[in-house]
C-alpha cells in the first residue's frame, strides 16, 4: 500500500471550500479523497467540513455527499452501505464517513459502536481538532487538559478543560474487534494514506481517528498547521497506531520525547499554563504511552 | 385472488410490508411494535422475503439508516412506538424535508411519564409537524391494505414524502381478525419497484440532505407543503385503484358512515373507528341520527371536507386519544380550525383513551348524549375527558 507522492492523481475531488486557512480537517478530507478516487459515496454529520463545503447552491465535493444529522453518521452510512449492497452496487464502492471529534466520541458513539459491533462496511474517519469548532470551540470528549475553550474558559478558578485524558476512540473501536483501526496525523501524510488505502482495501468497519489541528480553535497561524501536528507528535501527546487482526501496533515510537512545553507553548489555548501544568501533562503522556506499549505487547 | 388468515394487526402489517418488497428493513424493538419486524424476520428467515435486515442499536440509528438506504434509490421499512418515535424524532425531519419516501409503521402507545406500553396517539401527535404522511387503520385488513398503499403514495414521483402508518398498540397490534392476503403478482402491478433521480449516484453526483439558508430554505417548505395538497388527491386516487384491484376501499382520507341524514356526528381515528362504527349502528337502531367521520388521513387532514360540513350537523363530536396541553385534544384543534368562520354546527372534543384506557361502547353513547344536549340547545362543556374515575 506504499504511496508515492508523484504518483498520486492531479483530480482534486474536494476543493473551493469555506474552511479557515491552515484547516487540517479539510485537508484530511482532501488527502483521503486522493486515496479513494471517485468512487466513493460520502456522508459527513453537521460539522465544520459540511459546513464549508456543502451548503447549497454550492458543493465543494465532487462525489456523491450527504449531510446527515450529528449524531448519526455512522447509522446513516451503514444505510447507505447496506442499502447500495441491495441495490448491487459494486464492491469496490467506499462508503465513507467524514466526522469531528464532538460528532464521533460523545454524540456520535452509539451510532459507531452499533456500525461497528454489525461490522458494517464503512470507513469512518474522525478528524480530530480537540473540540466543537463548528459551534465556536467548545470543549468535548476529545479536548486535551489545560485547553481553554469556549465553555471550559481559563480564568483565576480554572485550568480550562479538566480531561485528566483523552477518550480514546483507538481503544473504544478496538474493543469492537473491527478488522482495521487507525490513529494518524495530518503532518504525516504518507503514513495517512497508507492507512487509509489500507483501510479503502479491507472489508468491515474501518476506523481512522486523524489528528488534525484548527488554527483558530487553537490560537496559531495557518501556516503553522503542518508544524503543530508534528509538534504534537514528537512530545508525545499524539501517536501514529494501528489496530489490525486483533494486534495493537505503534507506527512510530519517539526515542526521546520532545519537551510538551514547547508545543503548549505555540498555542493560545494553552497560553496560561505554567511549569507545574507541563508536569501534569508530561504525567499524563507517561501513562498514556505505558498503556500503549502494554496493548503493543498483548 | 389471495388467501386469508387469522392474524394480528402486526402480522398483517407484516404481510403488507412484504408484498411491497423492500430491499432493507430497519428494526428495534419496542412494545408493541416487536411483533411486526419480528415476523419481517420471520419472512426472510423461511425466504419469504428477499430484504436485508439491519439490526439496529437505536430507534435513531433505525430512522438514520433507513434514510441512508432511500438515498440509495432502495425501498425501505422501520417500524416504531412511543418512546422510540420520540427518540427518532430528530431523523423524521431529515427524512421529510430531503423527501425520501421512507414508509414505517408506529403501533401507537402512550409516551412517558407516566411509564405506560399500552395505546394512545400520543407519540404520533407529537411527531405531527414532522413532515411525514399519518394514515391511521381501523382494523389489521386496513394495515395490510395501507401498508401497500402507503409506498404507492410515497413513491409518487409528485409526492415524494415519507408515510407513517399508525396502528393502535395493542387494540389492533395484539388482537386477531381474519384477513385476506392478496398474490404478490397482484401486488407487483399495483406497486412497481421504487424508482428515483434523487439519489447518491456516481453518474450524477449530488449532495442529498444539504444545508440550505435563508435564501432558498422556504422554497423547499412551500414545495413539501406543496405536495401534502398533491397527496390529498393522490391518498383518494390510490385507495380507488386499490379497491378496483383488490375489491377493498378505506374513501382515501375519510368516511363518512351513515351521516346523509345524521343529527349527531362523532369524528373517530383508528381502532376507535370499529368501535363507534358498531355504536352508531345500535343507536340507529333505537331510532336515533346519529353518524361517524372516520378520519384516516391526520396529515395530509382534510381541512376542506371539515369546512364543507360546517353547519350540517346539529352537533359534531370529536374523539382524540391525545392532548395538546394547555389548549385541547389534538385533532379537535384540527376540526375547529377548519370549520372556522363558517360553522353552525355546536361542537365537543371528547379526549379518550389515553394510556390505553379502554374506551367502551359506553362511552361512545355517552358521547352521542353529549351532543344530543347540545342540539336540544343545553349547555355542556366543550372539552370533555370521556371515562374518567374522578
Amino acid at each position: 500500500m506504499a504511496i508515492v507522492f508523484k504518483d498520486l492523481p492531479d483530480e482534486e475531488l474536494i476543493y473551493g471550500q469555506k474552511s479557515c486557512q491552515g484547516c487540517a480537517a479539510l485537508l484530511a478530507a482532501r488527502l483521503t479523497m486522493k486515496v479513494l478516487g471517485k468512487k466513493t459515496m460520502l456522508a459527513c454529520p453537521a460539522c465544520c467540513f459540511a459546513a464549508t463545503t456543502s451548503v447549497y447552491p454550492e458543493s465543494a465535493v465532487f462525489v456523491p455527499n450527504v449531510v446527515t444529522a450529528f449524531p448519526a453518521l455512522a447509522s446513516t452510512l451503514s444505510g447507505m452501505a447496506v442499502g447500495g449492497e441491495a441495490m448491487g452496487l459494486d464492491d469496490d464502492v467506499t462508503y465513507l464517513g467524514i466526522g469531528g471529534d464532538g460528532g464521533t466520541v460523545d454524540i456520535g458513539l452509539q451510532a459507531l459502536s452499533g456500525a461497528a459491533e454489525r461490522n458494517e462496511n464503512i470507513l469512518y474517519i474522525c478528524y480530530d481538532n480537540e473540540a466543537y469548532m463548528n459551534t465556536g470551540v467548545q470543549r468535548s470528549g476529545a479536548t486535551p487538559y489545560g485547553a481553554s475553550t469556549t465553555t471550559t474558559p481559563a480564568g483565576i478558578c480554572s485550568k480550562g478543560c479538566d480531561n485528566t485524558f483523552k477518550k480514546s476512540l483507538f481503544e473504544i473501536m478496538a474493543a469492537h474487534r473491527v478488522p482495521y483501526i487507525a490513529t494518524a496525523s495530518t503532518s504525516y501524510p504518507k503514513d495517512f494514506m497508507e492507512k487509509v488505502a489500507k483501510a479503502k482495501a479491507k472489508k468491515g468497519t474501518k476506523i481512522i481517528h486523524v489528528m488534525a489541528p484548527c488554527p483558530t480553535g487553537w490560537g496559531y497561524s495557518g501556516e503553522k498547521t503542518i508544524e503543530i501536528g508534528k509538534m504534537a507528535v514528537e512530545c508525545g501527546l499524539w501517536y501514529l497506531a494501528e489496530y489490525e487482526d486483533g494486534k495493537y501496533k505503534l507506527n512510530m515510537e519517539p526515542k526521546e520525547f520532545k519537551p510538551v512545553e514547547t508545543y503548549l507553548k505555540a498555542q493560545k489555548r494553552f497560553k496560561h499554563l505554567k511549569e507545574e501544568d507541563f508536569k501534569r501533562i508530561e504525567g499524563y503522556r507517561d501513562a498514556d504511552w505505558e498503556r500503549l506499549r502494554r496493548l503493543v505487547q498483548m | 385472488m389471495g388467501t386469508k388468515a387469522f392474524l394480528s394487526a402486526n402480522e398483517a402489517a407484516a404481510h403488507g410490508v412484504r408484498l411491497a418488497r423492500p430491499k432493507v428493513i430497519s428494526a428495534y424493538p419496542i412494545t408493541p411494535q416487536t411483533t411486526l419486524v419480528e415476523k419481517l424476520a420471520d419472512f426472510i428467515a423461511d425466504g419469504q422475503l428477499d430484504s436485508k435486515y439491519m439490526m439496529v442499536e437505536s430507534e435513531h440509528s433505525a430512522m438514520a439508516s433507513a434514510l441512508g438506504v432511500s438515498m440509495m434509490g432502495a425501498r425501505v421499512f422501520t417500524a416504531s412506538s412511543s418512546q422510540g418515535l420520540l427518540y427518532m424524532c430528530e431523523m423524521l425531519s431529515y427524512v421529510s424535508g430531503a423527501r425520501h419516501p421512507v414508509v414505517m409503521a408506529d403501533a401507537n402507545r402512550s409516551t412517558a411519564t407516566p411509564w405506560n406500553i399500552y395505546g394512545d396517539h400520543r407519540d404520533a401527535m407529537a411527531m405531527r409537524d414532522s413532515g411525514f404522511v399519518q394514515l391511521y387503520v381501523e382494523s389489521g385488513q386496513e394495515a395490510l391494505d395501507t401498508m401497500i398503499q402507503a409506498y404507492k403514495l410515497a413513491e409518487d414521483p409528485q409526492v415524494m414524502l415519507p408515510v407513517m402508518v399508525n396502528l393502535d398498540g395493542f387494540t389492533l397490534t395484539h388482537t386477531y381478525d381474519l384477513v385476506d392476503i392478496p398474490d404478490q403478482d397482484d401486488v407487483d402491478r399495483f406497486l412497481p419497484p421504487f424508482q428515483t433521480k434523487m439519489k447518491l449516484d456516481f453518474d450524477n453526483p449530488q449532495v442529498l440532505c444539504g444545508t440550505i439558508g435563508p435564501a432558498f430554505h422556504t422554497e423547499g417548505r412551500i414545495q413539501q407543503c406543496e405536495a401534502f395538497e398533491v397527496a390529498k388527491k393522490k391518498i383518494a386516487e390510490i385507495d380507488a385503484e386499490y379497491a378496483k384491484m383488490f375489491g377493498r376501499s378505506y374513501h382515501g382520507m375519510y368516511e363518512e358512515y351513515k351521516c346523509e341524514d345524521a343529527e349527531q356526528v362523532l369524528v373517530a381515528t383508528g381502532s376507535l373507528a370499529g368501535t363507534t362504527r358498531v355504536v352508531v349502528d345500535e343507536l340507529r337502531a333505537e331510532g336515533r341520527k346519529v353518524g361517524m367521520i372516520k378520519l384516516r388521513s391526520f396529515r395530509p387532514f382534510p381541512k376542506e371536507f371539515f369546512a364543507s360540513i360546517s353547519g350540517k350537523y346539529k352537533a359534531l363530536g370529536v374523539t382524540d386519544k391525545s392532548i395538546s396541553f394547555g389548549f385541547d385534544g389534538t385533532i379537535y384543534g384540527d376540526v375547529k380550525a377548519s370549520m372556522y368562520g363558517n360553522c353552525g354546527t355546536k361542537m365537543a372534543n371528547f379526549i379518550c383513551g389515553l394510556g390505553g384506557r379502554d374506551v367502551s361502547k359506553d362511552m361512545i353513547v355517552e358521547m352521542f348524549d353529549v351532543l344530543q344536549n347540545l342540539s336540544d340547545g343545553k349547555s355542556e362543556d366543550e372539552v370533555q375527558f370521556i371515562g374518567k374515575r374522578w
